[in-house]
């Protein structure tokens, strides 16, 4: 297991992916139809989009950190015509960092119709390209960088779904890895737990900071993270809920805290922190859902995203493979087409932690040599990108009165 | 027997790992083989208390506090939104104690 390696595919900016995508990114909402009309029936060819017609630096970072993710090989930016965000900026992004790229706007082709042959014979064009300029190279778990998210935990995702995930980063990060983790909002009540893990006294600053912030963001928006769901499941607080969360970040130091879109800057353990900035938190939410979350760990290099969900969820997400894990058998056994992995089995005596956690990695290992994860196998490939500000610029910025 | 699992020694509340009550149920886990005889029914990923808890006494499981009782618990209840309150989150005191479901929002 420590030794294993597959194929992968090596991009001109010396990052290593395990998919070969080509990624359709659109600037506003009225250019979504058409993009996703352009990538339909085209399985290697994913879309995200983000629907303000206003800009946003926090998107439009989102957006770039994905047209130049790892899995992605070329990108086609669709805009309408009158937004604010550039396609053509986007493009020239992703074709610095050496992913062949093209954009256009809708309103400059004639309409639905021609905006869509336009795209596809774009798209043609760009698929021949990747293709000519594909180099294949060895990966190991020294290459990987894997996401982990929660979502519609119950009492069982604290128990197993979480601390499986959690052996299993402790592991890939032993042999020189990465993992990141998020939900800063999921840690409330946790301040004591997540110092003592900080890697140097400055980690322990950022981590007091990050944490901070997220209380005063839940304090302004007046909403714990926990929703109906997880009460049903048997959770009964947010303090509760957090320390389960918290079991997918294993036990390794954490190395930092990084931003949306930042990449991860060396191997180990990191967390994400999506929490908006103060001034401008009435004007986004950190995770106003799962999919959201998934977004922000793929913006930060994630090949792979593990997300464990207790109650069982049907999402899956666009660039980087989804593997779903439950702790609860009932749900794996109900959902058994979308779940890719019970640690269940751990709560009824079958495997332990570290057999399942083992197991875990095996599939990991298939997933990044090219076997498809149960989202990704059944075209799920939802996103969300939203108004958010992690920037802090002036207040007045904009603004003349 | 069925079974429940108290994640920490420290603990006043086992995790249900099967839907179980009421009656005898083994504690896995930091239990060390005790059983706790619930006094009712008690849901998969639910809670019962292991301990009797005071009202105003800490909650506890992964030995951290994950809350406050609001009544006194006795050994074997099923410990959720009724009997037990966040430190911090006020909200989720006005969710329907089965189904979670927000009792304060208005759909007018």
């Amino acid at each position: 297991m420590s030794e294993r390696s597959w194929s992968g595919y090596l991009r001109d900016d010396g990052r290593k992916g395990i998919r070969n995508l080509i990624l359709v990114l659109y600037t506003v909402e009225c250019a979504s139809f058409v993009a996703h009309a352009v990538a339909e029936g085209e399985s290697d060819v994913h879309v995200v989009g983000f629907p303000g017609c206003y800009d946003n630096a926090y998107a439009i970072r989102l957006m770039l950190a994905l047209a130049t993710h790892p899995n992605v090989g070329a990108c086609l930016a669709i805009g309408l015509g009158c937004e604010y965000t550039q396609p053509a900026r986007l493009a020239e992004v992703a074709a610095k960092s050496g992913r062949p790229s093209d954009s256009f706007f809708i309103q400059e082709h004639g309409g639905t119709r021609s905006g869509i042959a336009k795209g596809k014979e774009a798209l043609k064009l760009l698929r021949a390209q990747m293709d000519a300029k594909t180099v294949r190279a060895p990966m190991s778990w020294a290459d990987l960088i894997v996401g982990a998210e929660c979502g519609g935990s119950d009492g069982t995702s604290g128990l197993a779904g979480n601390p499986v995930v959690g052996r299993f980063y402790d592991l890939l990060i032993d042999r020189g890895g990465s993992a990141v983790f998020e939900e800063i909002v999921e840690m409330i009540g946790l301040r004591e737990v997540l110092h003592s893990r900080a890697a140097t006294p400055e980690v322990a600053r950022q981590l007091d900071h990050a944490y901070e912030k997220a209380e005063r963001y839940c304090k302004a928006v007046r909403q714990y993270s926990v929703s109906p769901g997880n009460f049903a499941g048997g959770l009964t607080t947010i303090e509760e809920k957090s320390m389960g969360a918290f079991a997918k970040s294993g036990s390794r130091p954490i190395q930092g805290v990084i931003e949306v879109s930042q990449q991860v800057p060396h191997p180990g353990l990191w967390l994400l922190d999506s929490v908006p900035d103060d001034h401008f938190m009435q004007f986004g939410y950190t995770n106003p859902n799962d999919t959201e979350g998934i977004m922000d760990l793929i913006s930060v290099g994630a090949q792979i995203v593990m997300f464990v969900t207790g109650r069982g969820s049907v999402i899956g997400s666009p660039v980087a493979p989804l593997i779903k894990v439950t702790g609860n058998s009932r749900t794996f056994e109900r959902m058994n087409e979308d779940m890719d992995f019970n640690a269940g089995t751990i709560l009824s005596g079958e495997r332990t932690l570290d057999e399942a956690a083992m197991d875990l990695m095996q599939l990991a290992g298939d997933v990044a040599s090219g076997e498809l994860s149960k989202p990704e196998g059944l075209g799920h490939r939802e996103y969300f990108v939203m108004y958010k500000h992690q920037d802090t610029p002036q207040l007045e910025a904009g603004c003349r009165a | 027997m069925k079974r429940c699992f108290q994640v920490n020694a420290e603990d006043n509340v086992a995790t249900m790992l099967e839907d179980a009550g009421p009656g005898d149920v083994r504690i896995l886990g930091a239990g060390e083989d005790a059983t706790v005889a619930l006094l009712e029914p008690i849901s998969l990923g639910h809670k019962s208390s292991t301990r009797f808890v005071s009202k105003g006494d800490l909650i506890v499981k992964y030995g951290v506090p994950i809350g406050v009782a609001t009544t006194d618990i006795p050994v074997g209840a099923w410990v959720h939104l009724h009997n037990c309150a966040s430190r911090v989150d006020e909200r989720s005191n006005h969710l329907d104690v089965v189904t979670g479901v927000a009792k304060d929002t208005a759909y007018v």
